[in-house]
């Protein structure tokens, strides 16, 4: 067991790769069908989905919570598969930390060095060093009752990562907290990945969690993986309408006509180019202006239902065509030129527009 | 996503809690099969089917007249029991600080006592005032320890009652009593009814205290069903305690019928 | 304004107070009046002497009594630990469904009738009965009735509810999630059970053990009619010095011995676990039964 690793730096974690992953209950449809991922050494790799899509128990089977019931789990090429939790050294992080109440945080943070039987003055340094990292120097004595949420979190952080393990999990590990206090923790677990350089497999519903930490983001529906990529890759182009969805906001339109070069909604006729026979076309709010259309975009009529002043931006609620299918447009903050009920052209660049896979979840 | 598979409960903790289960309710199944025998013993298994036990538990004077003193007595005591529980719990209830505490643990104080030890104190006591072998002795012995069930299913009942309530109807121009009539009275009823069944059970079944209070011509169903084991081998018992036990369950029912009737 | 006067006003004024005196009058007169005079007299008044309690330590039967019956006891602790962990613990981990179901049975040694379960023990545990035949079939003739064994089986049963029922609290509030921690931070399922979920749990052991093994120093009628004369135990000692000896200061200073170690016992189980409100409420089925 691989216990030597130092906490800084020079680790590049272990590489973890599903082949064909499968859980299945027994109820109407399994909880993970047929899932496959390689999460690279070093990598953090978000599991990204709604609750019930099967990326908790993805990430419960990684860490032999759960048994496969079909398909392998391999660390760095080596078959994990009935190897019990305790045995495949890995560090997780709960949504309820999990601290021991009866163990101090010096404890808590040496239990994992304890049952690896390490020397004790290899311990007490090494507790404090992780202490230092995550900046909860001095609180060795205390209780977890006596800290604060932030605080559990980090020392339940400290827990998972002293003994240098292959990877670490993290399930929903912000879930409990406050938005300010996430969005400070969120700055930390990216530091600390940068840091300790080992796997991280990050599982959260939260798109904007997934947004701002991940490498990769394997988006979860179903039990299946709908679309894996960069954040970028996700946002920009998104395969399926539950990923444009589920990511940002969309503008939505369908079903669409389609035809050569040409897409027709209602009786709008656009140009557009596609490979599926059942496509939506999306644009996000940002690429929607309002006015006269230059060339290379289309076009829509859409009524102002209201405007929501966002600080940065507004936002102007719309309704397009006849069906009067609802979407958004971003404005500058200052234009307050829009009023609810009027009739205005919206357009968007051809190149800005992207026709995704219009399979809707069951 | 609950992680079912995480730690399935493993077959040997199953069969242990199997045979706990079994051992909780191991008396209950041997009473009632032996009432129906036809034996003059306590032999098991049970001879015969016959209804020659309760036959004599419902006309032998003995038994009748030890079950109608334990009716008359449980009815007395549960209702003096209730009525001071009651009203103590509502005492309690606006009162605070340690000496409300200290009375708190005073009512209380019956249910941790072992019934031996009040026995015997009221033993030597009820015997000077000449209270051993009366009605007002057992109702009197028998209320004091009803009293505590009384106080715990009142204040719970009143755990869950918001004090504004009272003020509310006062604002709308209740006097005092009629706000107690038409306003808290409804509200712990279950509580206090609750209570009475229990004070009225605990009475009921007492055996040790009767055991000392009573005399050749007054004693109670349990003592009866005392002497039929040490004294008289009289498998009338077993006729008795399947009434008994029946009774007990059926009170149980209608209190959780009741319960959940509102 | 005197002190005397102050406290009229603070206390006696507010009507409240009017309410208790039925249920402390009652008390006073079944309870406190009758224990008070008890205590006195165990300490021979008029004359004030030490001699009833020296008497209970050299008149060689009642501190033989006294061990066995906390021998007695302790063996109806061990037994309720042993039974009543897994069984609380199993009711943690069960559906609500199950777990309702097995909270009842859990509670059917408090409504069955205290004559009817001795008497079926009696039954049960006689030569010829069930246990005695059981054992016979494997050549063994072993008769519990009349014995400590048998009383220490029979009561085990009844008081067992007294270790369930705090345990099931105690566990009820262990987060599983911990377990699963350290299994993940390298711990085999059993260390982690033994470091993590014991030490939490033991805080509902001790105060359910102190109950149980408090509960059993009292119990009369189960060694009365399931033990034997010749291994009496406490209770039985204190109604025979009292109805047939007519020994009224000897039986007072006993049960003064008795009533102080069980009030002394509770109020520790209670710091320990804070669990007699919990078994109050409980118990609030008909518990001070046996306690016979």
């Amino acid at each position: 067991m691989a216990t030597n690793g130092t906490l800084h730096g020079g680790q590049t974690g272990t590489q973890i790769r599903l082949t064909g992953v499968s859980k299945d209950y027994g109820l109407a449809t399994p909880a993970v069908d047929d899932v496959s991922l390689t999460i690279e050494p070093g990598e953090f790799m978000t599991l990204l989905g709604p609750s019930g899509s099967g990326k908790t128990t993805t990430l419960n089977l990684i860490a032999g919570f759960e048994t496969l019931t079909g398909g392998t789990i391999a660390f760095d090429g080596k078959d994990v598969g009935t190897l019990p939790p305790h045995k495949r050294n890995l560090g997780m992080l709960f949504q309820n930390y999990a601290l021991f109440p009866h163990m101090t945080v010096a404890q808590n943070v040496a239990y994992p060095l304890r049952e690896r039987r390490l020397a004790k003055a290899d311990i007490t340094r090494k507790v404090a060093e992780v202490l230092e990292l995550v900046q909860l120097t001095g609180r060795d004595d205390h209780h977890p009752a006596q800290l604060s949420g932030g605080q559990q979190q980090r020392v339940a952080l400290a827990r998972a990562i002293v003994f240098g393990p292959s990877a670490l999990l993290l399930d929903e590990p912000l879930g409990a907290l406050d938005r300010n206090l996430r969005a400070t923790l969120q700055a930390e677990i990216h530091r600390i990945h940068s840091e300790v350089g080992t796997t991280f497999v990050f599982v959260t519903h939260d798109q904007e969690e997934a947004m701002n930490l991940s490498d990769r983001i394997a988006l979860f529906n179903n039990g299946r993986i709908e679309q894996l990529g960069t954040p970028e890759e996700l946002y920009q182009n998104p395969r399926t309408l539950f990923t444009a969805r589920f990511l940002g906001d969309s503008n939505v339109f369908s079903p669409l006509a389609i035809g050569d070069g040409k897409v027709t909604w209602e009786n709008n006729v656009w140009s557009a180019s596609t490979s599926f026979a059942d496509a939506a076309l999306v644009v996000r709010p940002e690429d929607v202006r309002l006015g006269s259309p230059p060339p290379d975009s289309n076009s829509v009529n859409a009524t102002v239902r209201a405007v929501e002043y966002m600080g940065a931006y507004r936002t102007a609620l719309l309704s397009f065509g006849s069906s009067g299918v609802l979407g958004r447009a971003r404005l500058d903050a200052a234009d307050t030129s829009l009023a609810p009920g009027q009739q205005v052209t919206a357009w968007w660049p051809v190149a800005q527009q992207r026709l995704v896979l219009s399979k809707e979840p069951s | 996503m609950k992680a079912r598979t995480v730690d399935p409960i493993p077959w040997w903790l199953k069969l242990i809690g199997a045979v706990v289960a079994i051992y909780f309710i191991l008396p209950t199944l041997f009473v009632i099969p032996m009432s129906f025998s036809e034996a003059a013993t306590f032999q098991f298994p049970p001879r015969g089917f016959s209804l020659r036990l309760y036959e004599n538990f419902f006309t032998n004077p003995v038994w009748l007249d030890a079950l109608k003193n334990s009716v008359v007595v449980a009815l007395l005591a549960s209702v003096l029991a209730t009525v001071v529980g009651t009203a103590a719990a509502l005492g309690l209830h606006s009162l605070r600080g340690r000496l409300a505490r200290f009375a708190r643990t005073l009512l209380m104080v019956s249910m941790v006592t072992p019934a031996i030890v009040i026995a015997v104190a009221v033993y030597i006591s009820f015997l000077q005032w000449q209270l051993v072998g009366t009605f007002g002795g057992f109702v009197l012995a028998h209320a004091a320890i009803g009293v505590p069930f009384v106080l715990v299913s009142v204040t719970s009942a009143l755990g869950g009652f918001d004090p504004k309530l009272l003020r509310a109807s006062a604002s709308l121009g209740a006097p005092p009593l009629r706000t107690f009539r038409t306003v808290t009275m409804p509200l712990i009823s279950r509580g206090i009814v609750t209570g009475a069944v229990f004070a009225f059970v605990t009475s009921f079944d007492e055996v040790v205290i009767a055991l000392f209070l009573r005399s050749p011509t007054l004693q109670t169903l349990p003592v009866q069903m005392y002497n039929s084991v040490t004294v008289e081998i009289d498998p009338t018992i077993a006729a008795s305690s399947s009434v008994v036990v029946t009774v007990v369950t059926v009170l149980c029912l209608v209190l959780q019928f009741a319960r959940k009737g509102r | 304004m005197n002190f005397r006067l102050l406290y009229f006003r603070t206390m006696v004024l507010r009507k409240q107070w009017l309410l208790l005196l039925p249920a402390l009058a009652l008390l006073a007169a079944v309870l406190l009046v009758p224990l008070g005079r008890s205590v006195l007299q165990s300490f021979g008044s008029p004359d004030w002497t030490l001699d009833h309690f020296r008497a209970l330590f050299t008149d060689g039967v009642t501190l033989t009594v006294l061990a066995r019956t906390a021998l007695t006891a302790l063996a109806v602790t061990a037994i309720a630990f042993l039974l009543g962990y897994p069984y609380a613990y199993l009711m943690t981990r069960v559906g609500p469904r199950m777990r309702g179901i097995l909270l009842v049975v859990v509670l059917v040694p408090f409504w069955t009738s205290v004559m009817a379960r001795n008497f079926a023990w009696i039954i049960i545990l006689q030569r010829g009965g069930p246990v005695n035949s059981f054992f016979k079939l494997f050549g063994l003739d072993v008769v519990l009735y009349e014995s400590v064994g048998g009383v220490t089986v029979a009561m085990s049963q009844v008081l067992l509810p007294f270790m369930v029922l705090p345990l099931f609290s105690a566990l009820g509030g262990i987060d599983r999630k911990l377990l699963l921690a350290a299994r993940g931070l390298g711990s085999h399922p059993v260390v982690a059970f033994w470091k993590i979920y014991w030490p939490l749990s033991r805080g509902g052991v001790v105060s359910g053990m102190i109950l149980v093994f408090t509960l059993s120093l009292g119990f009369y009628v189960t060694p009365a009619l399931v033990g034997s004369p010749k291994q009496s135990l406490v209770a039985q000692l204190l109604g025979q010095r009292t109805t047939q000896l007519l020994d009224f200061q000897g039986a007072s200073a006993l049960g003064l011995v008795v009533l102080v170690v069980t009030l002394v016992l509770v109020a520790w189980a209670n710091r320990v676990g804070g669990t007699i409100s919990a078994i109050g409420t409980v118990a609030a089925a008909p518990a001070a039964k046996d306690k016979p």
